[in-house]
């Protein structure tokens, strides 16, 4: 396939995949802000933290008020990785590979589109805009967007070959995946506890539950342990084989990917990108959940992002540019 | 009845006669129309703009209120040509396009109808579609315009006349498909009853009108668009994902040892057939616009060599120019022998002395256009315009005779139309698209335009023009 629609078809699964974390993210937060009333007030800026942009928003916002955090992440047209923004990039991306795609696929993707930008001018012409309370119905469009993304996904699966392009899709959609199980991951190292004390405590746990929820893990978490544990999310999060959001499970996808795209399984010539992706999941292998809360947990989440550029560059040298 | 007080008098209306009857082309339609009633109209018609909208069958306005994505305005009130007039229409263009085509031959090759004086030599020489580059060339199977779309109307009495040729990218084809999709979901019943000639195999007669012009076996085709910004991207990517080929922009392409290679996950890959969707100076900064940024450098020189096969080929332009279109009836006579089937509407040249001085007088009943406009662009309309514009368009004519013919104000033929809940009277042109492989195909149908403000004759997208689907029964 031709390189461009290649590097496409990447962009527009890792967009979908980072708009429907974003609306899981909020959701969470929102639930727990309901939980908690107001024991916690500034329980918002660490999803600013889990997303990264920061900086974008301290210059954007003057204070880190649900309103303004949701608005940051739902519909701000500056902030590129807002819900609307990266759905109208994955949109995009679409249109230039229209061709590569099944009409069902298009379908849902521009309904998806055409629906989030109802939502947003409803938003916008909201009179309580600067009012205290979120003034649209925020769960049912949250919900929306993740059932959208899943129809997309379930669409993509149903409908295309699983070739080239299907291959790249997972790429996308798993490199994407793993970066947002870290920051999700490190996110508990944002939030501030009232004091040391309540390390253990309901709240604390409450924390690490919705952390679990986040990354839409807690079901699957509860079938395998019996408490919420930090330590066992961590190793749930990070290093279990089965679970689709692990960091393990994403890194062995794209492995599996990047050799159907290449079709070389065993031995050499392997390309770069499949080197950088191999080495790092024998890594995964030999570590366990011990040895990573002793080099620290935060430092450790830090490590793993690293490691994900490593292999986004080189999918990108190997791939997208000649 | 809502149908009943539509008018068609002093004009052509396709579905009704000056007596106010119903063609019998039309018998079921209106009748069926009639039925369903205005309500139920207007339902059908707000759901099919629905599915048009989520198709993403859209192109994006720029205005004040930011961007706007719009469907082309579609109306649900089909056209209808009868077999008896399509058999005719039919016949017609592939005698056009093949004398086009031979045309095409001889101005690029021998020149005898140049020699033989039927057109001057300073015609074709001075036409900004005339490519010197293409002189002594030979296409594949000495085919130069493989996919044609030819505008025709009809005059006051009902006659079909060609209005232009367009031969270099025409446009509008995949509208024609989506549309009578669309229709079919609409209107099941009148699908059931009639007996409504299909459309939607098209792709496969362009794939394999491409296909031959390769004798690669299994060859690599490829559809060129300029990009994402192109108006017509929706219909580029559409013709790429029906034939199941790839869709290409010139910065996916390279010419190395004079063969086309396109950038893939895999390394280069050569490419036999392109059908290219951008403007021929545009393609080669090599051999033509240097400023181009759209163009692959050296793709000209490797056609030449036959290492990559173009459609259309470059250079037929030339004969899609207003001026030569004026001796496209003696270019069927001096290379067929035959009498043209379809007649051009009658046209005056500003080049010619005794022409230009009419034009000059008589502006404010004529239409005046360039003779390398598109689009409704560079043109007037003389009884719809004001004195000055008028006087202004004199001089332009007067600066560069040249570039503008000028043609008598048809009063293009009508079809009621569905305008908010009221059903009124519009006029519309007719595209076919014709294409020239191992047999000539024209597609039965094609696109009828219509312009959407009441007694406008433009019909361009552009200029704020709708689509209705064109139904050849029988």
């Amino acid at each position: 396939m031709l390189s461009r629609v290649a590097e496409s078809v990447f962009w527009m699964n890792r967009y979908i995949e980072r708009a429907e974390n974003y609306s899981r993210f909020i959701d969470v937060n929102h639930q727990l802000s309901l939980d908690l009333n107001e024991q916690v007030p500034n329980q918002w800026l660490p999803l600013v933290h889990t997303t990264g942009d920061v900086e974008l928003f301290e210059k954007r916002y003057s204070e880190p008020s649900p309103l303004n955090v949701i608005r940051f992440m739902t519909f701000d047209e500056e902030n590129p990785n807002s819900i609307f923004q990266c759905l109208s990039r994955a949109r995009e991306n679409a249109r230039t590979i229209r061709e590569n795609i099944s009409t069902s696929m298009w379908e849902v993707l521009n309904e998806f589109y055409l629906l989030i930008k109802d939502y947003r001018k409803v938003y916008m012409e909201s009179s309580d805009l600067h009012g205290d309370t979120v003034s649209m119905d925020l769960s049912e469009f949250l919900s929306t967007v993740r059932k959208s993304c899943q129809s997309f996904y379930g669409c993509s699966d149903a409908t295309i070959s699983h070739d080239e392009v299907w291959n790249f899709s997972l790429l996308g959609r798993f490199l994407e995946r793993a970066d947002k199980t870290t920051r999700i991951l490190d996110m508990k190292y944002f939030i501030l506890l009232p004091s040391v004390h309540d390390v253990g405590s309901t709240l604390d746990l409450l924390q690490w539950l919705s952390l679990l929820k986040s990354a839409s893990a807690h079901e699957m978490y509860n079938q395998k342990y019996k408490r919420v544990d930090p330590t066992d999310i961590a190793e749930f999060l990070i290093l279990n084989e089965t679970f689709p959001r692990s960091i393990f499970f994403c890194i062995q996808e794209m492995q599996e990917a990047l050799e159907k795209i290449s079709g070389i399984k065993e031995g050499l010539p392997r390309n770069l990108a499949q080197d950088a992706t191999t080495v790092y999941l024998n890594r995964l292998r030999s570590e366990n959940i011990k040895s990573i809360f002793d080099k620290g947990l935060h430092e450790y989440l830090d490590d793993i992002q690293i490691e994900l550029n490593h292999i986004g560059a080189k999918i990108v040298e190997r791939f997208f540019t000649n | 009845m809502f149908i009943a007080d539509y008018s068609a008098k002093n004009i052509y209306d396709e579905m009704f006669s000056s007596e106010g009857y119903p063609r019998k082309s039309y018998d079921f339609v209106k009748t069926k129309m009639e039925s369903l009633g205005g309500i139920e109209l207007v339902k059908r018609s707000t759901s099919a703009e629905r599915a048009l909208m989520s198709l993403g069958i859209t192109f994006t306005l720029y205005g004040d209120g930011g961007e706007q994505e719009r469907i082309m305005p579609f109306d649900v009130i089909p056209r209808i040509v009868p077999s008896e007039e399509w058999v005719s229409l039919e016949k017609g263009l592939k005698q056009r396009i093949q004398a086009l085509n031979l045309f095409l031959t001889d101005i690029y090759g021998e020149g005898k109808i140049l020699k033989d004086k039927i057109i001057p030599r300073d015609m074709i020489e001075s036409s900004s579609g005339f490519l010197k580059q293409c002189i002594g060339l030979k296409p594949p199977k000495d085919i130069w315009i493989h996919i044609t779309g030819t505008d025709l109307v009809r005059d006051g009495a009902g006659a079909f006349h060609v209005l232009e040729d367009n031969l270099r990218c025409p446009s509008g084809v995949s509208y024609v498909l989506e549309n009578r999709e669309v229709m079919k979901r609409t209107f099941p019943e009148l699908f059931e009853k009639l007996n409504i000639r299909q459309v939607y195999d098209y792709p496969y007669h362009l794939r394999s009108m491409l296909e031959n012009l390769t004798d690669v076996v299994d060859p690599v085709i490829a559809v060129w668009t300029p990009g994402v910004y192109n108006s017509a991207y929706y219909e580029h990517s559409f013709l790429a994902q029906k034939m199941g080929v790839y869709l290409v922009e010139g910065s996916d392409l390279i010419v190395e040892n004079h063969k086309v290679y396109m950038k893939t996950t895999k390394g280069l890959r050569k490419v036999d057939v392109i059908y290219r969707r951008i403007d021929d100076t545009f393609m080669d900064q090599s051999s033509f616009r240097p400023d181009s940024l759209l163009g692959v450098k050296g793709i000209f020189e490797a056609y030449k060599r036959g290492n990559v096969a173009l459609a259309n080929a470059p250079g037929t332009g030339v004969a899609d120019d207003k001026v030569i279109y004026s001796y496209v009836p003696k270019i069927i006579k001096y290379y067929l022998g035959e009498e043209p089937i379809i007649p051009n509407v009658p046209t005056y040249l500003c080049s010619e002395g005794p022409d230009l001085q009419f034009v000059l007088e008589n502006i404010h009943n004529l239409v005046v256009k360039a003779a390398n406009g598109a689009g409704g662009y560079g043109m007037i309309i003389g009884p719809k315009s004001t004195k000055q514009e008028q006087e202004d368009f004199k001089e332009l004519i007067k600066a560069d005779p040249r570039n503008y013919i000028a043609q008598p104000v048809l009063n293009l033929s009508t079809v009621p139309t569905l305008i908010a809940d009221k059903i009124e009277s519009r006029h519309v042109d007719l595209r076919p698209f014709i294409l020239y492989g191992k047999d000539i195909y024209v597609m039965p149908g094609g696109l009828t335009r219509v312009a959407l403000r009441k007694g406008s004759l433009v019909v361009n997208s552009s200029q704020g023009g709708g689509s209705k689907d064109t139904w050849v029964l029988g």
